[in-house]
């Protein structure tokens, strides 16, 4: 990587560049109590009050710089925490952290002296499944009501129990206002949920000094509406696959549903056809184009009010891109179009006809990104508001556990569709764009130039598929009617979405539904950054970096 | 006159009034001025119906996003399907100058007694379109611990525009539904709204309650979910 001075090699790295899991297992020594296998990696079973030094050495000696995921759960005799560790180098050397606990007693060390990102992680962990985290900076609930009684993932809550929720954040806005010390110049104000620039239900709790954010509080968890427990009781082969379309709601259903996909056919060990990789590959990176559409037009929207020309291009280029995928999946926005084992149907006859539109749009596209590029880059308005704002820089952003454009923005060249590839993307020819701005402004140009690679990416595919022999059109694997993975079966995989890597982690107990179902959203992590970017400077400059970090709330809540 | 007399008049333009408003018309369409005259004179009459068609012609819409139907709200707003052609398309980004609000998309527990806060801000008459699936029902997350089962669990409902997420041609079906019946100076019935906003001392003094009490203040202002009620 560029930004980073060149170091000895990680301990426990063969030198063919994968993971020897006995020497990591010898780093760690006698913390080691048992080894499990998971699909995607080993996992180290550790006790519960040695969680800190274990990743710390893990981190400082195995250069596991990135924390991708928490996962709590809970057995009929234990609970479980998981840290699923992974190499911003190489995001296929991944290793797992088991770290059980009693069921009387679950309390569990806390990683977030190690990672920031284990602070929010944990708390959802202890929010819907009930692992304390001893040493944890910020105790709270995240997702859920403080006042809620129980933990709705665990296996003894009565979902029927009544439960109460205040309103006391907004109660009255004056009040708030009356309340602040005479002296002091501090002011405290709420910012949403309800509140056009924080892009959905987000509530920002702000604490000003005159003109300047002193601190800042994300309050996320208005649109939680359940998906892990809804994929928890849905089956692996059909009914789980409409609800990754609505995490990512901007378009960019087939990203998310190939996370699913991805991560259910390397449990189930199941084949997908080449054809149907190159049509999941193009279709995919159309969602992209239009999910970064989306995130361009409202960023200009909130920096600068610009609702009557770049929201308005932004919104006319993603009416002929949802064309596009409505021709192909029947749907504009929720497709419902993978299957596990390929996708659900054919690309639409006449294919000529398909094909020709699909050209149309990406001749086009070069002006119309010329046009996004000087009513944005190379807009003076524009570069004064975003140029030296909201500051990111690379190491915070991988303690953070940040990925995608927000990553990339600052210098971290992370892509798991290069790094870890799946799909068709390692056939291709197209660029991993980086910038080392670290400001808002990088993150937006980012977002733009991946546009033009993800087109690159659709134009590759549209030749490969013209050329397709008729007979080799297979879409779709044999794959069984009831899907049952052997019990036990633990796998985490993640894709690239739109905003970063989107993860899944399941675990299969014999039956046809997953037992556990974690979603490792990318939006919650990069949310995460919000107060290293914006504590200190203005608040138009905090709207700002809330709009480049271009979360989506169905996807922090989930 | 005799008292009798006079008393039969009042009377009698009280049902007057009652009869020009004819069935399905309630109180949110009626102007203050009706109401101080007592009875409709003609004049006042064409005034209301003139007042309902410019009502349902230029409808301010409350700038309100939740979920995943808000995408295709945003694209029902802007270009192509552009609803402003229809007299309904301005979006306001603060309640009190709004008359309808599209609630598009799932509500959640936590949500619920916000947004219910946002709709009593509006001025009255105001409207409620109810966008997609999840506002009906709770939709494909009705099963969820902690998904409202439909938008009519809080407030009330004018129109419902079922899909998931409708198309901006079924919102904008809706939406001209809405208007038509507002300048018709009808409105649906409201329906039962078992979730209300009230103070936590007014509850009942349950174990939840008993439990919460030394966390929530006496007049905070709470929403009481019985989800084995709403199911």
């Amino acid at each position: 990587m560029s930004l980073e001075q060149p170091r000895q090699p990680d301990a426990g790295v063969t030198p063919e560049g994968d993971l020897d899991y006995d020497e990591l297992a010898d780093l760690l020594g006698e913390r080691v109590l048992d080894r499990e296998e998971h699909i995607n990696a080993e996992g180290f079973v550790v006790r519960p009050d040695e969680v800190e030094d274990t990743l710390s050495t893990l981190k400082q000696e195995a250069g596991f710089d990135h924390l991708s995921c928490v996962t709590a759960q809970d057995y009929q005799d234990r609970y479980e925490s998981i840290y699923h560790l992974k190499k911003y180098d190489d995001p296929t050397q991944e290793l797992s952290v088991v770290v059980p606990t009693t069921r009387d007693d679950p309390t569990s060390e806390s990683a977030a002296g190690v990672f920031d990102t284990a602070d929010w992680q944990e708390r959802e962990a202890f929010d819907l499944v009930g692992v304390d985290y001893e040493g944890h900076p910020d105790p709270r609930r995240i997702l859920l009501p403080e006042t809620w009684q129980g933990h709705p993932l665990s296996q003894d809550y009565n979902q029927d129990k009544p439960q109460i929720v205040p309103l006391r954040e907004h109660a009255n806005p004056t009040e708030e206002r009356t309340n602040v010390p005479q002296e002091s110049d501090t002011m405290f104000i709420n910012i949403g949920p309800h509140h056009p620039a924080t892009h959905g239900v987000l509530h920002i709790k702000t604490t000003l000094d005159g003109e300047q954010v002193a601190d800042i509080d994300p309050d996320v968890g208005y649109l939680h509406r359940c998906e892990e427990q809804m994929c928890q009781q849905s089956t692996y082969r059909h009914q789980i696959m409409p609800y990754p379309d609505r995490w990512d709601y901007i378009s960019a259903g087939i990203l998310n549903e190939w996370a699913y996909a991805r991560a259910a056919e390397d449990m189930a060990d199941l084949a997908v056809p080449e054809y149907a990789q190159v049509i999941r590959t193009m279709s995919a990176e159309m969602c992209r184009i239009a999910a970064h559409l989306l995130a361009v037009g409202t960023f200009a929207l909130d920096i600068y009010g610009d609702f009557t020309a770049i929201f308005m291009y932004a919104i006319r280029d993603r009416e002929v891109i949802q064309n596009l995928l409505e021709d192909l999946t029947g749907q504009r926005l929720m497709f419902n179009y993978l299957r596990l084992g390929g996708v659900a149907w054919d690309l639409p006859e006449p294919r000529e006809e398909y094909f020709e539109s699909v050209r149309d749009f990406l001749d086009e596209w070069p002006s119309r990104l010329e046009e996004y590029h000087n009513l944005l880059t190379s807009n003076e308005l524009f570069q004064m508001r975003v140029v030296d704002t909201g500051i990111l820089p690379p190491e915070e952003a991988k303690s953070y556990g940040a990925t995608g454009p927000v990553a990339r923005g600052s210098g971290v060249d992370y892509d798991l569709r290069r790094d870890d590839p799946y799909g068709y993307y390692d056939q291709l020819d197209w660029d991993v764009v980086t910038d080392e701005g670290c400001d808002n402004f990088a993150r937006a140009s980012v977002r733009l130039q991946e546009m033009e690679e993800s087109a690159r990416i659709i134009e590759q595919c549209v030749d490969l598929l013209e050329d397709w022999p008729e007979d080799e059109r297979d879409i779709q694997s044999n794959v069984p009617r009831t899907l049952k993975p052997e019990p036990d079966t633990e796998i985490y995989r993640a894709v690239e979405g739109a905003k970063g890597e989107l993860g899944i982690y399941m675990r299969s107990d014999g039956t046809d539904k997953p037992a556990r179902f974690k979603i490792r959203s990318p939006c919650f992590c990069n949310l995460q950054t919000l107060p290293v970017m914006a504590e200190g400077e203005y608040i138009p400059d905090m709207i700002a970096a809330l709009g480049s970090l271009d979360i989506v709330l169905g996807e922090v809540d989930r | 006159m005799s008292k009798n007399e006079l008393h039969d008049t009042l009377d009698q333009a009280q049902s007057t009034q009652e009869a020009r408003m004819g069935e399905g018309v309630d109180s949110r369409f009626n102007s203050k001025l009706r109401e101080a005259f007592g009875s409709t004179p003609f004049i006042l009459t064409k005034f209301d119906q003139f007042m309902n068609w410019v009502r349902g012609s230029s409808m301010f819409m409350l700038l309100f996003g939740i979920a995943c139907c808000s995408i295709e709200m945003m694209h029902t707003y802007a270009v192509k399907h552009d609803l402003d052609r229809f007299g309904a398309g301005v979006p306001r980004a603060s309640p009190r100058q709004a008359d309808v609000i599209i609630v598009p998309g799932t509500i959640v527990s936590k949500f619920a007694p916000r947004m219910k806060r946002v709709y009593d801000q509006m001025p009255e008459p105001k409207f409620v379109v109810s966008m997609g699936s999840c506002t009906i029902s709770g939709g494909p997350f009705q099963e969820g611990y902690n998904v409202i089962k439909g938008v009519e669990e809080v407030i009330p409902v004018d129109i419902h525009v079922p899909g998931c997420p409708p198309r901006p041609e079924a919102l904008i079906y809706g939406i001209a539904k809405l208007q038509e019946r507002i300048a018709n100076g009808e409105t649906s019935p409201v329906t039962v709204k078992p979730y209300e906003l009230e103070q936590f001392g007014d509850l009942e003094q349950d174990e939840l309650v008993t439990k919460l009490a030394d966390q929530v203040d006496e007049d905070d202002l709470v929403m009481r979910y019985n989800w084995a009620d709403s199911a």
